[in-house]
């Protein structure tokens, strides 16, 4: 919402002061000031001149020449490429040496071969607002007495003024309008807010016998008030007027659109004016659409309606009107128009709200009629205003408004303690504080003790609790005046296991040199598809870009586009990690997809171990319990590097390598080595149980084996029966060599093993070592069908 | 048969003789062999020794004496020796073995925590200070959590101004990738019981074009508390700590009239940047009468405020990145620079 603050004066002369810290008063009553602006300064040197004669240039068509008087009776040559104007037009005009707004310095010029002796300006030129392009013209818009030569901002009545662009919330219907910004901050300033007197005459003519309305659904419609306008010419809107609805953002369209609007921006009331040609017998209805209705809106689009959408019909019971949405387009003003029903009415804000939302039509009538307009004093007042300034270009009104009641909501007095509003605000003030703050701003107050008998306004729709009105007071206490104090709970703050653990989880990747990376959860469709997955991806109703509708059930295709735009940046060799959500399809009878948090490993140039040296590392750090790699063809992955991870019986992910042809399907060149793992539930399951060990004061012994074995046997079951055989004698157990080629058979290799043995009770003696050697390689042997190798 | 002055005399000689045979020695294998020769069973130190039985008790003792000092000197001019060749051989071995150390060839490389990370680790360690514990909740959630619980009925405006994006689960509008990390609240006061110190980060989604300020998908946090006898003064007082712990003393706050659904009063919260100017942080208020009730708690008992903001804006804010997009496009080259 805009506002300048000559209108805001309209209603509260006194307002005064810096701008800046109006503006400041403004935003701490909650009407934020995005943008403040000086406007209507002149610059010097422009000045009011007359237009008397206008000719071709005789060697250019773009231009022609104006002769100006600019006060001294003397026709002055000057070139110009606007041709708007007509003899004896009244125009600003730059004399020699003037400075405009954009820097530039009216000098005497030469255009082929015509002098130019000034210039004619556009309103924008010289910082003024205007609906029309071209020089600006002034016929309408010079006060009383002007004269030629005159300064400009004199000659049209212009004064600087300040310009504040309001962020106005979603509660404060009123704010919108500037009867209602001033009454705000009126009361900030403590300074007088009143509402002009607008005095208007009538015909003597009733409305009564004019119009006959309805109201069949009264929960849609509050109030409906009418009238009937005569003498309607549909013009231009005079000057002043067009000047202000620029100011606020609104273009001017003609004499009856510009008051509608007028009174709108200044009173909050939105309005509506028929054609009463098109309207057979005055006779209006307001009820709701039914199934199958539609209308054809202003805008001539035909609308489907359903049975919510608030309805004006006429007496055949057609649908005229999409009530506080948008007008039909057969009853439509037209420049043939000569006699208005003029109607301004409440309606049901959440019945607006999901007509506007289903059609889309937001306007800026709609949106103060979604908030809550006024449904009291101010219809009649905004009628009055509207009538008055009709007035002025020949227009009149019968004799009274139509008046038609429906449900408007309670106005009770809500009972509001004193102690409840200092006990949320963290105040200290008294009763009459409370009271004091209220009535500034028009609420009704009543003192009964500990308590206050609190009258809402009508203005104030969204207002209606004893917390409500905690937050005027307030406001209007000023948030900034309240003692700041800081609570502290019993319990002491901290992180969650689980959340101080994925700390840990992340400490050991980023040891791992893994960097970070946090790719947003949309895919493409067909990403799924293209990294090998199940397409079981939910997939988003209203995306905003196809390649951002499917949410991932993976972090492998987010990982892997990471990695192709990496690589086309030639940083080929990236190590990559996330801990993020996937999205996995709902389980049965739930509504919500089954969401998890994943850790995805990806590592571009590596073959598969490195994904398991990553593995172990997370191992280590988190403690966990019998972690198996158990081969399998996990979707996506290679199906011969690959394995599922089993932890504590339990499959949580998957590591090995990415499928080749994943990863030619990306773009993506060489190995990725990858590990996914289903964080949560592997957080969630036991693990960093650790028992302390004595450490051996005897000495150990080394010795090394290696064994033939076929490549179907995995080299873990060579080491768990190592194990099995070397019992509690076996403390270490490193692979240090693995061998294949033409000293063992195709499809073998050889492991070679170093074992270290201790005892923690006893210097191991050589038959120890022997005979524990023996039976490490017994169970190797009898386990896996390896052979030693000598 | 010499005498004792005589024994005395040639050992003298002998110490002479060797301390500048062994200053001469220019290895350890020379040095080495000198040590046997000096000291060794077939020395003349030893077999002056084997004649002592053949004196008499008054040369025994003088010439033991001899022996003895002359063997300790000879044992010392070893050691001297042994130590200068030993540090000769060290002066040697570093000589060549002086390495230039900024020959780098492979290197350990930490990895890089992404911004966003750091910055809501940061934040998360700054209210774990002031006594509030983390909490987190899905970002799929149904219309209840997102918006109805959070007093925000199916016909309000305020609905519109999220651009929710929806997904295609349940009936239309009902699921939908939440627009704040406000449905953690609701969840919270779902699970716990009053007193609730919480702060919950994480992401949110809006239906904006991805461009240098606006990312679709965006970081929030979130905070509540629910206790007896908070009031707006406590959320004003609470703000203030925050800010100062998290940006620095210097720092100010404010707290201006605003509105949300779901508070009660509703304030925005403005921080002063140097130039004495205010920037729009978030947004924050008392918990509503409507929330708490929606989640069983009783408003008369219990009082709260909450309060949220963004995330990545911070990241932006102090790096001060010229494209938000970096956050999503995981370029090594931005990513290692944090």
């Amino acid at each position: 919402m805009k506002v300048t603050l000559s209108w805001l004066r309209e209603f509260a002369p006194d307002i005064d002061g810096d701008p800046v810290e109006l503006g400041e008063t403004l935003s701490a009553l909650g009407l934020a000031v995005e943008e403040m602006e000086i406007i209507g300064e002149v610059v010097d040197g422009v000045v009011l001149a007359q237009v008397l004669d206008l000719r071709p240039h005789p060697d250019a068509d773009k231009i022609q020449l104006v002769d100006v008087d600019r006060g001294d009776g003397q026709p002055l040559q000057v070139c110009c490429g606007a041709f708007n104007m007509a003899v004896g037009d009244l125009i600003p005009f730059a004399t020699i040496g003037t400075v405009m707004p954009n820097g530039m310095e009216i000098a005497q010029r030469e255009m082929r071969g015509q002098m130019s002796n000034g210039m004619c300006c556009a309103a924008d030129e010289i910082g003024l607002a205007s609906g029309d392009d071209g020089i600006y013209i002034l016929n309408d818009a010079v006060i009383d007495g002007a004269e030629l030569g005159m300064p400009l901002a004199e000659a049209i009545g212009m004064r600087a003024d300040v310009l504040w662009d309001l962020e106005v919330n979603a509660n404060r219907p009123d704010a919108m309008s500037v009867a209602g910004v001033a009454r705000d901050l009126a009361a900030a300033l403590e300074v007088e807010f009143r509402f002009p007197d607008y005095e208007i005459t009538t015909t003597d003519e009733s409305v009564d016998d004019l119009l006959d309305i309805r109201i069949e659904d009264p929960e849609l419609c509050g109030r409906f008030v009418a009238t009937v306008l005569r003498d309607v010419r549909v013009g231009e809107s005079p000057a002043w007027m067009q000047q202000r609805l620029i100011q606020l953002g609104m273009r001017p369209i003609n004499s009856i659109v510009d008051i509608s609007n007028y009174v709108m921006l200044e009173l909050g009331q939105p309005n509506h004016t028929f054609d009463l040609a098109t309207i057979p017998a005055g006779r209006l209805n307001v009820r709701r659409a039914r199934n199958g209705e539609t209308l054809v809106t202003l805008d001539d689009i035909e609308r489907s309606l359903v049975p919510n959408d608030g309805v004006i019909t006429d007496e055949s019971d057609t649908i005229i009107s999409l009530a506080g949405v948008m007008g039909g387009a057969t009853t439509e003003i037209s420049d043939s128009t000569t006699e208005v029903l003029l109607e301004m009415a409440w309606w049901d804000p959440p019945s607006i709200s999901r007509t506007v939302k289903r059609l889309n039509l937001p306007s800026e009538a709609s949106t103060r009629f979604r908030r809550g307009a006024d449904w009291g004093d101010n219809i009649d007042r905004a009628m009055r205003r509207f009538i008055q300034l009709a007035a002025e270009s020949g227009i009149t009104a019968v004799s009274g408004f139509v008046d038609v009641a429906g449900m408007t909501p309670d106005r009770a007095p809500v009972s509001v303690r004193v102690a409840k509003v200092n006990g949320l605000l963290g105040t200290e003030l008294t009763a009459d504080d409370m009271a004091a703050h209220l009535t500034s701003i028009g609420f009704e107050v009543t003192l009964a003790g500990d308590t206050l008998d609190v009258v809402v306004p009508t203005w104030r729709w969204d207002t209606a609790t004893e917390t409500d009105i905690a937050e005027e007071v307030g406001r209007m206490f000023g948030y900034e005046n309240i003692p700041r104090t800081v609570p502290k709970g019993d319990d002491p703050g901290g992180l969650s296991q689980y959340q101080k653990d994925r700390r840990l989880v992340r400490d050991v990747l980023l040891g791992a040199g893994c960097d970070e990376t946090l790719p947003m959860p949309f895919l493409a469709p067909g990403d799924l598809a293209k990294a090998g997955l199940p397409e079981d991806g939910v997939t988003l109703t209203n995306p905003l870009h196809a390649e951002e509708s499917v949410l991932r059930t993976s972090l492998l295709p987010g990982q892997l586009k990471a990695i192709a735009y990496n690589q086309s940046h030639r940083n080929p060799d990236v190590r990559f990690f996330e801990i993020d959500h996937v999205f996995l399809p709902a389980a049965e009878g739930e509504i919500l997809p089954d969401e998890r948090e994943h850790l995805a490993v990806a590592i571009a140039g590596e073959e598969a171990p490195a994904a398991v040296a990553v593995l172990d590392a997370l191992d280590r750090a988190l403690a966990l319990p019998n972690v198996q790699l158990s081969p399998s063809s996990p979707a996506g992955l290679h199906p011969t590097r690959s394995a599922d991870v089993v932890i504590a019986g339990r499959t949580r992910g998957h590591v090995g390598e990415v499928d080749p042809a994943v990863l030619e399907a990306y773009g993506v060149e060489g190995r990725v080595a990858w590990l996914e793992l289903d964080l949560g539930a592997v957080l969630d399951g036991p693990h960093g149980n650790r028992s302390y060990t004595p450490v051996s004061k005897f000495p150990s012994s080394d010795i090394d084996l290696a064994f033939v074995v076929g490549d179907d046997v995995a080299a873990s079951r060579i080491e768990a029966s190592l194990r099995k055989g070397g019992g509690a004698l076996l403390t270490d157990v490193e692979l240090f060599d693995v061998y294949r080629g033409p000293r063992v058979d195709d499809g073998a290799r050889s492991l070679a093993y170093r074992l270290r043995f201790q005892a923690t009770d006893r210097t191991l003696t050589d038959g120890d070592v022997a005979d524990v050697r023996q039976a490490c390689i017994d169970q190797v042997v009898k386990k896996t069908g390896a052979v030693l190798r000598g | 048969m010499s005498n004792a002055a005589d024994l005395t005399a040639d050992l003298d000689a002998l110490v002479a003789d060797a301390v500048e045979r062994l200053a001469d020695a220019s290895d350890l294998d020379a040095l080495a062999a000198l040590d046997a020769e000096l000291l060794g069973k077939k020395s003349a130190v030893t077999a002056a020794k084997k004649q002592l039985g053949g004196l008499d008790p008054d040369d025994r003792k003088v010439a033991g004496q001899a022996i003895n000092a002359a063997r300790t000197s000879l044992e010392a001019a070893v050691a001297a020796a042994r130590e200068r060749l030993a540090a000769g051989a060290r002066a040697a071995q570093y000589e060549a073995e002086r390495l230039d150390l900024s020959e780098k060839l492979g290197e350990i490389r930490r990895g890089s925590l992404h911004l966003n990370t750091q910055a809501r680790d940061r934040l998360e360690d700054v209210f774990v200070g002031m006594g509030f514990t983390i909490a987190e909740g899905p970002e799929v959630e149904t219309a209840w959590y997102n918006f109805e619980a959070l007093n925000i009925p199916e016909w309000h405006p305020a609905r519109g101004s999220f651009d929710t994006i929806f997904v295609n689960l349940g009936e239309p509008e009902e699921v939908m990738l939440r627009s704040h990390t406000s449905p953690v609240q609701i969840r919270t006061m779902e699970n716990q019981e009053p007193p609730i110190y919480i702060v919950a980060p994480g992401r949110t989604f809006r239906t904006d074009t991805a461009d240098a300020t606006h990312l679709p998908a965006f970081n929030q946090i979130e905070g509540l508390v629910v206790d007896r006898g908070i009031t707006l003064g406590d959320l004003s007082g609470t703000m203030d700590e925050f800010v100062r712990a998290f940006f620095g003393g210097e720092v100010k706050t404010r707290l201006r009239p605003s509105y949300f659904p779901f508070t009660e009063p509703s304030a925005e919260f403005d921080i002063s940047r140097p130039d004495g100017s205010w920037l729009e942080l978030g947004g924050c208020g008392m918990v509503h009468p409507n929330v708490l009730r929606n989640c069983g708690i009783d408003p008369e008992e219990w009082q709260g405020f909450a309060f949220g903001f963004g995330i990545d804006r911070l990241a932006v804010m102090r790096y001060e990145l010229d494209d938000i997009r970096e956050l999503v496009n995981n370029d090594v080259r931005f990513l290692r620079q944090f």
